[in-house]
């Protein structure tokens, strides 16, 4: 099942540089939630702190608190790694491992961590992702073949699927589909709205329309000019959001002014 | 197998349960053991050659004076003396060589990044490195059997010729054993490296001021003269550095081709007059005794500490340039 | 020149140029032309020049060196062989025992500088990223690529007389000489090839919650294999063919000594230098057509060929590995 994660006071930096500014946000379970707005406002940002995959940035480090079902990540004794584990992450660009095949690449996060598992249950394992991810009806008789040979929609359903083998409570994609044509963006939305059963997923996205089709609710980021930190302007569900939004720069945004 | 059973399994894991964190740190320890090996490594050379030279340069004087005396058949006794013209020597051939390869490095270089056909360039570049690949042995070998009695009847032409220079005074020496020949020998092996680096260079300078050149009317040859050549200066200088430490520091060709001489002598075609460095360690290192070593050694140490420097020259102006 | 004239004028009495002024005469575009044409065929030329020392050798190599390549001299040392006499078991000797000592000596400085090499180039690239000390190990591992060798044989004669005591010589004091050496082309390939690992690829390792370590050992290190497999060929390519540094640590010997540690040890490039060094051989008055006086130089050509089949057929197989193992990174 997906745990829910609550945002208090996050501030990002760069070194010196306040690149995000006081972000508060509650992510419920279960829920797609969507992250929008305009380019260099810091959402991308703010997705990589919930699993803390900004730390591998030099320099990057944020305050505040990041809670997934009440425990804090940012906490002293947590292992980023630890994390990750818990937390998976899609990205922009699907990037399968050039050197493992389509199955080793659905293992990888189970092999690549030195856990023992026996040959049936691998199997197992790779069907059920693959299933998760709507891929295994094309890839099943090819297991053993390059995972860098699919299509780009494919490769990246079969990132899903690994994200998904190490059994993660919430994904995050960062804008999944960009990289993608449109037939395949739309096998990977429905596969979006299948895992909400089993994930709580954010998803950080260029494109209205897809987050008005997919997402639960909405959290539009601004930021005030060039240079200046981004911050959380308005999160609503996402009816509201692109219907009837509460807030003047968001109503700007969703109705195509700037951005 | 369902995701549920696996979640709740999960749940008692506490996010800080450290798999593999030991590893992880013994790891990153080794990669940065072995930076600082790197690091460490120069300055070890330069130490372990210090302290086992170090008996010639601080142990009672009449004993090194007596092996520099055995070493030079009495001609000196002190390692100033000693050494002297063994760096000028070295100095002249290595100079010798890259004067040689110099032109021709950058002329195969330009044709190859500049005239020829890209099937050509391809198999033209390895040639380059095929040369650059044969051991110095051979090298040796070769100019010691084929070059040395092939090229005597040019230079000896070069001195009846041109032997009012001083560079050329004859007469020639027969067999030619002499630093004309070996500079001959060490240029063709120091063309591979200064070929490779300024071609290199070359292939990078920027397309569009070679198109504006062309454009406005200019021949190839002015072309290259406009926006090539100059793009390169600085990458020509430091791969030319790299030609000159390699020379500086070449054993094996010298020792085989060179007959040796204790002298300061410009006297190119002759034999017997000078001998460089690395040479008079190899050559001399069999029958030396213990003290001997040291005073080797410390010739070693010389030559260590002008190749780094030309070398250090040569990078800096490198990184410079790329920067 | 008529267009300095014609600037004059334009400065002074401010006329409309006359443009038909600055054409080129059919003169000077002759001149030209003709220097393109002598700078074209002096740059080829350079080429063929280059090419004549390559040719030479290796024709000399090759015809001089078959004459006594054969079996026997592959498998044969060099015991009991006297002056231009064949030896009891037949043949002239061999190189048997420095093709055994070049193998094993090349091996041992592999064991030492591959593994400090990558780790290095890891510390460069996955830790230290910019960092002023890497910049200074970038620098210095540039700077030692010009080490010359005989300074390389040196500091390990200079490193085991001060541990073993002088006089020292064996097959591992040769491989440490050979390390120095090959270290700096090592890391500074593995470097480039760790360089030219998609960040996505450890993006995607780390987000999966796999540890640093294992990230670099599995994914990284496991992508950047076929270079960091070729550029180790490569320098061993570059140091098999070393002579000055062995010759004053590993020293010389007749016979087979397959004991790294222990005794002195032959390598291909010292035996073709010592048979250099002979120049000739003795032959007493009543000896036969068998005696052959030559013998030494024969050998040296023979021993010489094989060194450079070696280094080339190394040199071929690291472009190879590089070519089709190379794992394709593009999507």
């Amino acid at each position: 099942m997906g745990q829910q994660i609550d945002v208090n006071h996050l501030n990002i930096y760069y070194g010196d540089f306040l690149a995000v500014e006081d972000v508060n946000i509650n992510i419920a379970a279960n829920k797609v939630t969507a992250f929008i707005g305009p380019s260099g406002c810091g959402k991308s940002t703010v997705l990589c702190t919930l699993d803390r995959m900004h730390e591998i940035t030099p320099g990057a480090h944020c305050t505040g608190e990041v809670l997934l079902e009440g425990r804090d990540l940012y906490a002293k004794d947590v292992d980023p790694v630890a994390v990750r584990r818990d937390i998976g992450m899609v990205f922009q660009r699907p990037n399968p491992f050039p050197t493992m095949s389509i199955r080793e690449n659905v293992l990888a996060g189970v092999r690549l961590n030195n856990r023992k598992i026996t040959k049936s249950d691998a199997d197992d394992l790779v069907e059920w992702a693959l299933r998760g991810a709507n891929l295994w009806n094309e890839v099943k008789d090819r297991l053993g073949h390059p995972g860098v040979g699919l299509s780009g929609g494919q490769q990246q359903r079969l990132c899903i699927a690994r994200a998904v083998a190490v059994h993660p409570t919430v994904l995050l994609m960062d804008e999944p589909c960009s990289a993608l044509d449109p037939i395949s963006t739309l096998a990977v939305e429905d596969l979006i709205e299948e895992l909400k059963q089993d994930y709580t997923i954010v998803i950080v996205t260029h494109n209205m329309q897809q987050a008005a089709r997919i997402a639960d609710y909405t959290a539009f980021f601004n930021l005030k000019a060039v240079g200046q930190p981004g911050h959380l302007e308005y999160f609503a569900d996402t009816a509201t959001m692109f219907n009837n939004p509460q807030n003047e720069e968001a109503e700007r945004y969703v109705s195509g002014h700037f951005g | 197998m369902t995701s549920t059973t696996r979640t709740s399994e999960r749940h008692n894991d506490a996010l800080r349960r450290a798999n593999g964190a030991m590893a992880d740190r013994l790891f990153k320890g080794a990669a940065y053991g072995s930076g600082l090996l790197i690091l460490g490594l120069l300055a070890a050379v330069a130490v372990f050659l210090l302290m086992r030279a170090w008996p010639a340069v601080a142990g009672p004087r009449s004993a090194t004076q007596e092996v520099i005396a055995s070493f030079t058949g009495g001609r000196f006794d002190s390692f100033v003396h000693y050494v002297g013209p063994l760096l000028f020597g070295s100095v002249l051939v290595a100079a010798l060589a890259l004067a040689i390869a110099f032109f021709v490095s950058i002329g195969i270089a330009i044709f190859i990044s500049q005239y020829a056909p890209r099937r050509l360039a391809a198999g033209l570049n390895t040639v380059v490195d095929l040369l650059a690949a044969i051991p110095s042995v051979v090298y040796g070998l070769w100019g010691a059997l084929v070059l040395v009695p092939a090229t005597y009847p040019f230079w000896d032409w070069t001195a009846q010729h041109l032997g009012w220079i001083p560079l050329f005074a004859g007469p020639a020496a027969n067999p030619p054993r002499t630093v004309a020949t070996v500079a001959l020998v060490l240029a063709v092996m120091i063309l591979p490296i200064i070929t490779s680096m300024t071609r290199d260079v070359f292939m990078q300078a920027p397309w569009l001021h070679q198109e504006a050149a062309l454009a406005l009317g200019a021949t190839k040859w002015e072309t290259i003269k406009l926006a090539v050549l100059p793009f390169g200066r600085s990458g020509i200088i430091s791969a030319s550095m790299l030609g000159l430490g390699r020379a500086l520091g070449e054993t094996m060709a010298v020792l085989m081709i060179l007959s040796p001489g204790f002298g300061y002598s410009f006297n190119l075609l002759e034999a017997s007059k000078d001998q460089t460095i690395a040479a008079n360690i190899a050559a001399q290192y069999a029958e030396a005794n213990n003290l001997g070593v040291s005073v080797l050694i410390a010739t070693g140490l010389v030559l260590f500490a002008i190749t780094f420097g030309v070398n250090y020259a040569a990078r800096r102006l490198t990184r410079k340039a790329t920067l | 020149m008529t267009t300095i004239d014609h600037g004059a004028l334009l400065d002074t009495q401010h006329m409309i140029p006359d443009i038909d002024a600055f054409k080129t005469s059919r003169s000077t575009a002759k001149a030209r032309a003709r220097k393109d044409q002598i700078m074209r065929v002096l740059f080829t030329a350079t080429f063929v020049v280059a090419t004549i020392p390559l040719v030479s050798l290796l024709w000399t190599t090759v015809a001089n060196g078959a004459k006594r390549l054969n079996v026997g001299f592959l498998t044969h040392n060099m015991t009991g062989v006297i002056g231009g006499n064949p030896t009891v078991v037949g043949g002239y000797g061999g190189v048997l025992h420095a093709i055994i000592g070049t193998l094993e000596i090349t091996l041992g400085a592999m064991a030492i500088s591959i593994p400090i090499g990558v780790m290095c180039a890891v510390y460069l690239i996955e830790y230290a990223k910019d960092g002023r000390l890497a910049k200074t190990i970038r620098l210095l591992v540039d700077v030692m690529s010009g080490i010359p060798s005989i300074v390389a044989g040196l500091f390990a004669l200079s490193l085991f007389a001060i541990v073993c005591g002088p006089g020292t010589f064996n097959g591992v004091e040769g491989s440490v000489a050979l390390a120095l050496l090959m270290l700096p082309t090592v890391c500074k390939s593995s470097e480039e090839m760790l360089r030219i690992v998609p960040n996505e690829l450890r993006e995607a390792s780390l987000a999966l919650g796999v540890t640093k370590q294992r990230t670099i050992t599995k994914v990284v290190l496991r992508t950047a294999l076929p270079g960091i497999v070729s550029g180790s060929i490569l320098a061993v390519a570059r140091v098999i063919g070393e002579t000055a540094p062995l010759l004053m640590t590993a020293g010389y010997i007749v016979s087979t000594n397959v004991n790294l540690f222990s005794g002195q040890m032959t390598t291909l490039p010292v035996y073709v230098y010592q048979e250099y060094s002979k120049l000739t051989a003795n032959c007493p008055p009543n000896a036969g057509a068998s005696c052959v006086t030559t013998i030494p130089m024969e050998r040296a050509w023979s021993a010489a060929l094989v060194l450079i089949v070696i280094v080339l057929v190394l040199n071929l197989i690291g472009r190879l590995v590089a070519k089709i193992c190379s794992v394709s990174t593009e999507r």
